[in-house]
């Protein structure tokens, strides 16, 4: 590790920090109706918007129907990135004239959007159209991040309320969270992103002359190179901020066009966790205890930062069969050593492993390096970031939520610990919340671990694997994980834009994203309904170091006796391997 | 208290003996089906031993060493039999204190009256035969035939079957004396008794019932941490499970060894589901019922006993459990004028006939003071004046002088009616006793006023450090007085309580409690009056006591036998430790899994990579010796632990957060270290024996 490359991840961590306050009172402003320096703006609009559809504001409902409309509006979602994928060689915006997508690509896509999952089966630059990225990913960038913050507002107000039997009107959350926090913040990244020199354009590819003619394999000769433009710099944007990660070109935000600086790196990796952080704060605003909001930004600190400084650590010590081949790997003032492969050289290793460990804490997935060429370990932090649960920030709103359900079921277990039938934020936690929330815990893993079993079996999926041996296994498990977490990130090296992977990954996506939604909605309504037990010195205090102590272990604790036997046949062998034998 | 429950050990021999016998016959996979966790390992241990049979036979070359296969199946079954032991011999305890009880409900005959009245005359009938609202004659030596009411007549009645108290009890109609249990016996008079229950549903048998724990439902904690455990096997069966194919998978793209056997993935799974609490957790929760019945404490349901674990406030009478229950003289304060005394010398002889507790603790009190001692009055002329509702004095009339003591008001009246003066000084003295919390009585001779008896609430010893450890664990205490406040208030400082409520009427007591239920409190109270059944039932944990009349019993979900009110606060206590118990073996159980995974993974793939031996910290002698030791200290721990299951986790009067560092530290860092020193050790010692 180099001290330099330290102070930049501490940097980074300070900033965030820094922004949790302010963006997460704005939200919690924001979520209880009250004016914020926006609403002159805003305002109008908004009620424009209920007035248009027929939405009363006013009108609150219960958490069977708040799930309803929730479904109804990723359903509709799905639909539409659905057709224009299929459709979209006969709609305008598409001076490339590309054609339909194939049918099974665009299930994928589409389920992957609506899910907030964003995992790119698609090439972007080489099979949609204008039209489809913006009308279709880019929207769905704004509605699957907003359905993840509505769920969450809903899940705290069932915090909040006693004996109530309505958690919220979901349109109205849903809006909220569109107009007065995500488009204001993409507003300002885009342009600061643009200002770096993203893209942003409607004007078709440039052919460009290459300055050196390049001679290929086949001895033919390029001098002409594709540039692709598009509407970039505003996609990237709320890419960032909506945990969606889904890149306007194929290699994401290694792409120079997608990200070009280190500024406008910067930018973009404090956009993945700037959302899922401040929700923290938001969250202890509105349950009117700031501490028990704080307690869980500290909990998922305290995964991030070592897992962060690990994985920092394994890039920067390199490859040990390159020290055995007497390869120079030191970080000097002429290079910056240690394990460079698959890394831009403009962000090198520091600031791709911050990426790759914040993209997979959040439920990001964009990349700015090649996971797949990570070290074993490296590697590994990412997958089990992701097999956490995307909790440790998570995605918007779903990784909060996420780990309020992992809360539950330590304040169950602890909470019998101290003499009394669990409660947490003063409401009892009894089978029916245990219940959902274990399913919550349980529906990822399933969707990763059987979803691995199955591609490891059928020969249509192995048939996909480009490494053999471990890391083989790894990008399968790396697949999994990433769709069966809502992440999005893709490890590489796997040829996932296959029928197969399509199809599982897909499904992979959708169990994950719903099955985890209604459960969280469901201890929502139920927890409204309970009437709120006192704070007595009995009653076990969820925002303390202990209790911050015990979250993190059962986070961790969960994870990794689920999946340790999976990373040990992937990653960890693979570590042994590489040091084992020189 | 003398309680006949109390004197079983823990674990006597032919307990252990019986629940050995139960294990077995336990096995029964209808008995095995309603325990989740431990129904896989029973699975798991068919399978296995088919398995094992089957390589024995050379019909499955692939299962692994038949000896070893076999030796991982007998293993399994331990477990699943160890499980079966600790919950029949907490059930064992429970029957034996059954067959106890049921020794005293012995086929009566009943007189059964054909009207209301003993004149109606009566049949013999069986007593199984009566019903709800039949009426029955009790005479002398008779047993009780059925739970009723008493609705004529007054008799001393023998409860020790029940309670264990030898002392007779008074029975008598109307008021809160009125209740009576089948099974008990009348020592004199007679009884007319209205009939409460139906057969089967008696007192006797709802004990019966709950001791042996054979009508036990699980409760609803109990029930949402099954919930809990049984997603935590489902995790791990497909950790587990997903690992034949991941082994396959790795096996075909390295090219070496064999994919894991499925005996061992057999093993690795009992191993990480949590069998620990899953194989203990019916024992808890008997165990927990038991210790409540131990303390002579009969609840009419599980969700009770886990309840009291949840109360944070606690509604206690002064009379009996904050005081000892009587007021005693502590003091005379004589009128300007009067010595001492003479104050006393007057008191002692208007108390002498006043067999109240009072009245005898002014005699006495006077003989300590100035050695006055209780005179015969025998051959004098006198005439006692008893207390009575509308004189509120009592006093003597001898050899002309006339002596009373009494309320301040009414020994006024009397003395202003015998044409003496009114001291206000006296009025001062009367003022000051009160304000101090006692109760101040004055005393006259004729129509002077000779001064105060100060009488005062003796609070009990201790109990002022005990309510001191309750506010630790947030638990709030209100005393609950029919006095006015002055003195309510003095004594509620005096024992250190959070908060009383003065001057208490049943409909006050009511208000209190959902008061405090609104504020979000769970709110625990004990009563025995016909008028604290409205309270008793609007309060989370009611225990009525047994003493008091039917209706309290019915409102109550808990029957104190010894008829303590003290006793709510042992009854919180065991509630605590119950659920205590239950969280602290399910943290010790799933940490104990990351010692399993550092045994068994290395082990399950040394074929395929051999580098992974790098996770063998235990440093373990061979795969199979690694396996099987996990499978052996899986197995053992639930015998080790079975005591405490039983006893319980003791629970401590500190703050919630510090019981979690502390259970934390023991159950939680210890649930880690453990296994790792056990399985080594049992690693050793069959490496040691040449078994492995």
């Amino acid at each position: 590790m180099t001290g330099q490359g330290l102070l930049q991840l501490a940097l980074y961590v300070v900033v965030l920090v820094a922004l949790v306050k302010p963006l997460g009172a704005y939200m919690a402003a924001v979520f209880r109706g009250e004016r914020t320096f926006l609403s002159p703006l805003l305002g109008p609009v908004e009620r424009l918007i209920y007035r248009i559809s027929g939405v009363d504001p006013a009108h609150e409902s219960d958490w069977t129907r708040y799930a309803f409309d929730a479904l109804l509006v990723n359903l509709l979602g799905f639909i539409a990135v659905y057709a224009l994928q299929r459709l979209q060689h006969l709609l305008p915006l598409n001076p490339q004239g590309l054609g339909a997508v194939s049918p099974d690509s665009s299930f994928n896509t589409a389920v992957s959007f609506a899910t907030n999952t964003n995992w790119q089966g698609y090439v972007g630059e080489a099979t949609l159209s204008y039209l489809t990225q913006m009308l279709g990913l880019a929207v769905q960038n704004f509605l699957s991040a907003a359905t993840g913050i509505a769920v969450l507002i809903a899940l705290i107000r069932g915090f909040v309320r006693r004996e109530a039997g309505q958690i919220g009107n979901f349109w109205v959350d849903f809006t909220r969270s569109t107009l007065h926090v995500l488009l204001p913040l993409s507003f300002i990244l885009a342009v600061a992103l643009a200002s770096q020199g993203v893209v942003q354009s409607f004007a078709p590819y440039r052919q460009a002359t290459l300055v050196e003619p390049l001679l290929m394999q086949d001895q033919a000769v390029v001098t002409e190179q594709t540039l692709p433009l598009g509407p970039a710099a505003s996609q990237v944007a709320i890419k960032q901020l909506g945990t969606n990660g889904g890149g306007f070109f194929n290699v994401n935000s290694a792409h120079p066009f997608e990200n070009p600086t280190p500024l406008s790196n910067f930018l973009e990796m404090l956009a993945i966790l700037l959302i899922p952080a401040a929700l923290c704060y938001t969250f202890g605003s509105m349950v009117n205890d700031k501490r028990q909001g704080w307690a869980l930004l500290a909990a998922m600190l305290v995964i991030f930062v070592p897992l962060l400084v690990g994985a920092f650590a394994a890039e920067q010590a390199g490859n040990p069969r390159f020290d055995a081949l007497g390869v120079d790997q030191a970080a000097s003032a002429m290079q910056s050593g240690g394990n460079m492969e698959g890394k831009e050289t403009r962000f090198g290793i520091a600031n791709s492993t911050l990426w790759a460990t914040a993209t997979t804490a959040a439920s990001n997935g964009s990349v700015n390096a090649m996971h797949d060429s990570f070290t074993p370990l490296g590697g590994m932090v990412p997958m089990w970031l992701m097999q956490l649960g995307e909790v440790v920030f998570g995605g918007v709103g779903s990784g909060l939520y996420g780990m309020l359900m992992f809360a539950i079921i330590a304040v169950f277990i602890a909470g019998l610990m101290v003499g009394r039938t669990p409660e947490y934020l003063g409401k009892k936690i009894e089978a029916y919340e245990v219940k959902m929330a274990a399913i919550v815990l349980l529906v990822p893993c399933l969707a990763v671990l059987l979803g691995t079993a199955v591609a490891v079996t059928v020969p249509a999926a192995t048939a996909s694997v480009a490494n053999p041996g471990t890391h083989g296994f790894s990008e399968i498990l790396y697949a999994f994980s990433s769709a069966g977490n809502n992440n999005g990130s893709a490890f590489a090296g796997l040829s996932a834009n296959a029928p197969f992977y399509n199809f599982a990954l897909g499904i992979a996506m959708w169990v994950s994203r719903y099955w985890l939604m209604i459960p969280v909605l469901a201890i929502a309504g139920s927890l409204a309904a309970k009437r709120a037990t006192a704070i007595t010195a009995g009653t076990l205090p969820t925002h303390t170091p202990l209790f911050v102590t015990l979250l993190v272990t059962t986070v961790l604790l969960v994870g990794a006796l689920t999946f340790l036997p999976a990373l040990a046949l992937g990653p960890i062998v693979e570590h042994l391997q590489l040091h084992g034998s020189h | 208290m003398t309680a006949t429950h109390a004197g079983t050990p823990a674990l006597s021999r032919p307990i252990v003996l019986q629940g050995i016998r139960d294990s077995f016959t336990k096995l029964d996979p209808r008995v095995q089906v309603r325990n989740p966790v431990m129904f896989v390992v029973f699975v798991g241990s068919l399978f296995t031993t088919v398995l094992g049979a089957a390589a024995a036979l050379g019909m499955a070359p692939d299962a692994g060493r038949p000896g070893f296969v076999l030796t991982i199946a007998a293993w399994l079954w331990l477990t699943v039999l160890f499980a079966n032991f600790a919950e029949a011999v907490a059930e064992g305890r429970g029957k034996a204190q059954a067959a106890a009880l049921r020794s005293t409900r012995k086929e009566v005959q009943a007189k059964k009256l054909k009207g209301r009245r003993v004149e109606d005359g009566h049949t013999l009938v069986q007593a199984s035969s009566l019903r709800r609202d039949d009426v029955v004659l009790v005479e002398a030596l008779d047993v009780i035939p059925a739970d009723g009411e008493v609705i004529d007549g007054v008799a001393s009645v023998d409860e020790s079957a029940i309670t264990g108290e030898s002392a007779p009890v008074l029975r008598e109609s109307g008021g809160d004396f009125n209740s009576v249990t089948g099974g008990t016996r009348v020592l004199s008079d007679w009884l007319v008794v209205r009939v409460t229950s139906n057969p089967g549903e008696a007192f006797l048998d709802r004990m019966i019932a709950m001791v042996e724990g054979a009508k036990r439902g699980k409760t609803p904690n109990e029930i949402a941490l099954s919930i809990l455990l049984s997603f935590l096997t489902l995790v791990f069966l497909l950790a587990t499970v997903t690992l034949a194919p991941f082994s396959r998978f790795a096996v075909a793209s390295s090219g070496a060894g064999t994919a894991v056997t499925a005996v061992v993935l057999v093993a690795l799974l009992v191993c990480l589901i949590p069998t620990t609490i899953g194989g203990l957790l019916s024992a808890i929760g008997i165990a927990g019922m038991d210790r409540m019945v131990r303390s002579n404490v009969i609840a009419t349901s599980g969700r009770a006993v886990e309840a009291a674990g949840d109360v944070d406030v606690l509604l206690l009478d002064k009379t009996g459990t904050i005081t000892l229950g009587d007021r005693q003289a502590a003091a005379f304060h004589a009128a300007p004028g009067v010595t001492e005394q003479e104050l006393a010398d007057a008191a002692q002889l208007a108390s002498l006939a006043d067999e109240t507790p009072e009245g005898r603790s002014i005699v006495v009190l006077a003989k300590q003071r100035f050695q006055l001692r209780g005179r015969d009055l025998a051959g004098t002329m006198h005439e006692f004046h008893k207390f009575s509702a509308q004189t509120r004095m009592s006093g003597v009339d001898l050899e002309g002088r006339r002596l009373r003591k009494g309320a301040a008001d009414a020994v006024r009246r009397f003395v202003e009616a015998e044409g003496g003066a009114w001291a206000v000084a006296v009025t001062q003295q009367v003022e000051t006793v009160a304000r101090g919390g006692a109760t101040p009585l004055v005393v006259a001779d004729g129509k002077r006023v000779l001064g105060v008896i100060e009488l005062r609430d003796i609070v009990k010893g201790g109990i002022r450090e005990r309510f001191a450890e309750l506010r630790q664990m947030g638990i709030k205490t209100v005393m609950v007085t029919g006095d006015n406040r002055l003195t309510a208030a003095a004594i509620a400082a005096e024992a250190g309580v959070d908060d009383f409520l003065a001057e208490a009427t049943p409909e006050a007591k009511l208000a209190l409690i959902r008061r405090y239920q609104g504020e979000g409190h769970l709110v625990a109270m004990c009563g025995d009056g016909t008028n604290d059944a409205p309270a008793l039932a609007q309060a989370d944990v009611a225990v009525a006591m047994n003493s008091g009349t039917q209706a309290a019993k019915e409102a109550g979900n808990m029957v104190d036998l010894d008829s303590n009110p003290t006793k709510l606060i042992e009854v919180v206590d065991v509630g605590k430790q119950l659920l205590v118990t239950r969280g602290a073996l399910t943290t010790f159980s799933i940490a104990n899994d990351v010692a399993k995974y550092f045994a068994i993974i290395p082990a399950a793939f040394a074929t395929t990579y051999p580098q992974l031996d790098a996770l063998n910290l235990m440093r373990l002698a061979s795969p199979e010796s690694a396996i099987l030791a996990a499978v052996i200290f899986n197995a053992l721990i639930i015998v080790v632990l079975v005591p405490l299951a039983l006893r319980g986790v003791k629970t401590r009067a500190v703050s919630a957060a510090h019981l979690l560092r502390r259970n934390l530290l023991v159950f939680g860092l210890g649930g880690l270290v453990v296994p790792f020193i056990g399985i080594k050790l049992i690693d050793v010692l069959l490496a040691a024996t040449g078994w492995i």
